[in-house]
């Protein structure tokens, strides 16, 4: 199979190239692999070019680049002024890009704090399926003119065009953090303690289960008060607990952020609330597997065929998103399409360049 | 009586369709009462089936429709079509499901914004969007405006705290949007239909977020002889690292204003009030107001007033919070506008709005939401006075066409609705709204659902007082 790769390094040529191709496939870095490995017709638009950050004023919060801009760029000039993306975009290390972020919807375990990549996008700027130039949403903190484009934007897979610029709200990074990792006797045990945190006063920015029963929290914010809120969170747990701090506390973070080290196989996404853990623990023995943000968000790793997968997410009633293997379909669990979603695809898409199916049809 | 309006009397009893004048008339207008129209009928719906066939009644009988609830909407987003139907929901007003460990709440649209904080309290849990009106508004409504309030720079706006909906389409159809996990996978359908003003169907349950109540609040008064020495202390707040939950700003007048009308016990003499607000666990909390303190007291702020207790708190806020009301009592008639600015543009854009209300003859009292750049200016003027309301109208837009001129938008939290639809074009461009609109279309091709809304160019849905002063300087066509 042959394939073109096209590299645009203006929205201008992304334009061209949407209006001259039958079927579209936007890249970034390609750390999703399931998400940019083209299928047969498609023209890959590498995105790789299209970068640069266009606006930052640390003292608004705001945050304005290309699409094709390489999360680690983003962070390390978002560091120098203490800042930084809430959403916690995993894949920094692997060459992600802010456009695949946003188009993969992804987050990471801070997301606890304040939100994932959907609470902090501003605004955008793609090109839809007839090779129109649209920007949606704005660049100030709080807007409410027009129809919510950036939103719909996050998780669209490439499905509803392609980015060309994206703008997020950021926020100043704790001035301290500590971690603490806090074993239970058993799973219930430690589900408990997640629920009991979850409803609690202390805030955390990460709250992560690692099965069967270890909780991995992230408390931050003023260096004088993180020894009295250890000390209060270890008696509310009621377990002992060795805080990690320093510099192994951030690698340690930093080694999650690359979810590829959780195991070999298919690396899937599938969002849910810390009740379905229970029948997913008994169901998932065995596959490397970690729960972030307070059980709102499974990360695995799967090994043997997807189509067993699938069959196991639909029974337990869950949707997923293969990030990494070779997959027909990177949706898989239950099923989501509605009338809704055809029809607003059909408005941005109606000729299908960006559907990567309709080929095999 | 039509065979139409006849078929719709088999839907609803008659205590459930109003088609008298006597009975349409607090249906006429909205909370922008400059605007209004007379509907053909108003249906209140008590079931998500009465919903969906009051709305295939009005895709059969192609009749327009606004939903609405407390028609609090400060831009007209909830006004009737001239001669269409309101689907009138607030008897759709029902806590469906609380589920405090999950920390979710399922309401119907008409379930008061203000009633799931409430209902959530026993549980140490809050609903974290508070608009000025939650005492009143639904948050159907809150839903379709996407709407906002003092804590949106920490905590976003409605669409941040909107999970799941079940929604009638245009045609009838009814679809689940999002779920009940903060997460998804696939693009985000829910957060298109959040704050699409009605465009795009009605929402008859809608799940929320809940979230536990911070456990310690520090509340901060300052005073300051310029509005200039407020905004830059708000700057040096944001330079400092501190993410209050809250920064609003009010002027002189705003202060005059609520002072008359609440008696907060601020200090009247001041050019400008700074409200800042921690709110988190008490140790962090404690050790932020020691570094506020220093910011604060830099900042040149001739008096500055801690809250000690709740009742303190609660009294700081009042005064705020009814300062859009208060301003009635200083002048018979007003126009709240919502604009927004980056907030390193905001001393030049209150210089450029003073400097606006003196070359129009036309006083304006500035309440805003600091830390976000939202601008309330509140325009005072007399409808009495032949003219005065058209003056007030130009200048208001010539305040949000500086919002967008400095990097703005035209609206913070009230959304575009009918006031502000023919400034949309200041902002986007033909090819965004050209976007917009075939999202519409391919939704509602007949353009039934809250029609003459946010495009320019739709469908005139209502008599208003006269031509948009946009329109009589040339700059748009139609009504």
């Amino acid at each position: 199979m042959s394939t073109m790769v096209l590299r645009p390094t203006s929205p201008a040529e992304v334009q061209e190239a949407v209006r001259a191709h039958r079927r579209i496939l936007p890249r970034g870095g390609g750390s999703k692999p399931a998400l940019s490995t083209p299928h047969q017709g498609q023209t890959v638009l590498d995105m790789t070019g299209l970068t640069g950050v266009l606006e930052y004023d640390p003292g608004e919060y705001v945050f304005v680049a290309r699409a094709g801009t390489r999360l680690a760029e983003v962070e390390a000039l978002l560091a120098q002024h203490g800042q930084y993306l809430p959403f916690d975009p995993p894949f920094v290390a692997q060459g992600a890009t802010l456009g695949g972020a946003v188009a993969a919807g992804l987050s990471g375990p801070l997301r606890q704090r304040y939100g994932g990549v959907r609470d902090f996008i501003l605004g955008v700027q793609f090109v839809d399926g007839t090779g129109q130039l649209v920007r949606g949403g704005g660049k100030v903190v709080k807007n409410a003119a027009g129809f919510d484009l950036p939103k719909l934007m996050v998780g669209s897979l490439g499905r509803l065009g392609v980015l060309t610029e994206v703008a997020f709200k950021v926020f100043p990074f704790p001035k301290a953090t500590a971690t603490l990792q806090v074993d239970f006797p058993s799973l219930a045990e430690a589900l408990e303690a997640l629920y009991r945190l979850l409803g609690s006063v202390i805030e955390l920015y990460a709250l992560d289960l690692v099965p069967p029963d270890t909780l991995v929290l992230r408390l931050g914010g003023l260096p004088e008060a993180l020894p009295a809120r250890l000390r209060r969170l270890e008696e509310f747990l009621g377990r002992p607990a060795q805080p990690i701090t320093g510099s192994l506390e951030a690698a340690y973070w930093k080694d999650q952020n690359d979810l590829n080290r959780l195991g070999e196989g298919c690396l899937v996404k599938v969002p849910l609330s810390p009740k379905r853990i229970p029948a997913l623990e008994e169901a998932l023995q065995g596959v490397p597997r970690r729960y972030l943000s307070g059980g709102q968000l499974l990360y695995l790793a799967w090994s043997g065929p997807l189509q067993a997968l699938d069959g196991l997410l639909k029974r337990q009633g869950l949707p997923g998103l293969v990030l990494r293997g070779v997959v027909e379909k990177p949706l898989i669990g239950l099923n989501l399409e509605q009338a809704f979603a055809r029809k607003v695809t059909a408005a941005l898409d109606p000729e299908g360049r960006f559907q990567p199916y309709a080929a095999q049809n | 009586m039509t065979p139409a309006l006849r078929e719709l009397a088999s839907l609803f009893p008659p205590t459930r369709l109003l088609t008298q004048p006597g009975e349409l008339a607090p249906y006429a207008s909205d909370a922008l009462t400059a605007f209004r129209a007379q509907p053909l009928a108003v249906v209140l719906p008590e079931s998500h089936a009465e919903v969906v066939a009051a709305v295939r009644w009005c895709a059969k009988h192609r009749v327009p429709y606004v939903a609405r609830g407390s028609g609090t909407s400060l831009s007209g987003g909830s006004l009737p079509v001239e001669g269409g139907i309101v689907i009138g929901l607030n008897r759709m007003n029902r806590l469906l499901r609380l589920e405090p460990k999950e920390r979710i709440a399922v309401v119907e649209p008409g379930f008061i914004n203000l009633q799931v904080s409430l209902a959530a309290a026993p549980y140490g849990l809050y609903y974290a969007p508070d608009p000025s009106s939650q005492p009143v508004s639904t948050i159907g409504g809150n839903l379709a405006f996407n709407s906002g309030g003092a804590h949106c720079l920490k905590y976003g706006m409605t669409s941040n705290h909107v999970l799941a909906a079940k929604v009638v389409l245009p045609d009838g159809e009814t679809v689940e949007l999002g779920q009940e996990s903060l997460e998804g996978v696939g693009p985000d359908w829910l957060g298109l239909f959040v704050g699409s003003e009605g465009l795009l169907g009605i929402a008859t349950e809608i799940t929320l977020r809940l979230l536990p109540k911070p456990e310690a609040f520090h509340t901060l008064l300052a005073a300051y002889d310029s509005l200039e020495k407020a905004g830059e202390a708000v700057a040096a707040v944001v330079a400092s690292g501190l993410l209050p939950g809250a920064m609003e700003i009010m002027d002189a007048l705003a202060i005059e204003a609520a002072e008359a009308a609440v008696q907060a016990g601020y200090p009247r003499e001041a050019r400008a009030l700074l409200i800042v607000e921690l709110e988190g666990e008490t140790p962090q909390v404690e050790a932020e107001a020691r570094y506020l303190d220093e910011v604060i007291r830099a900042s040149g702020a001739y008096e500055v007033r801690i809250a000690r207790s709740a009742e303190e708190r609660m009294k700081i806020w009042k005064g705020r919070k009814a300062a859009f009301s208060a301003v009635g009592r200083l002048s018979p008639d007003y126009i709240v506008q919502d604009g927004v600015v980056p907030r390193s543009k905001l001393g030049q854009a209150l210089a450029e709005i003073e400097r606006l209300s003196e070359r129009y003859g036309l006083r304006v009292a500035n309440v805003f939401h600091a830390g976000d750049g939202n601008l309330h200016p509140l325009i005072l003027y007399n409808g009495r006075v032949p003219g005065e309301l058209e003056r007030a109208e130009a200048l208001a837009g010539e305040i949000l066409r500086l919002c967008v001129a400095l990097g703005g938008s035209i609206t913070g939290e009230h959304g575009v609705g009918m006031e502000k639809r023919a400034y949309m074009p200041e902002m986007f461009s033909s090819e965004d709204l050209a976007a917009m609109r075939r999202i519409r279309l391919a939704l509602d091709p007949l353009e039934l659902a809250n029609r003459g809304k946010m495009f320019p160019g739709e469908a005139p849905a209502a008599h208003s007082h006269g031509a948009h002063p946009l329109q009589r300087a040339g700059v748009i066509s139609g009504g």
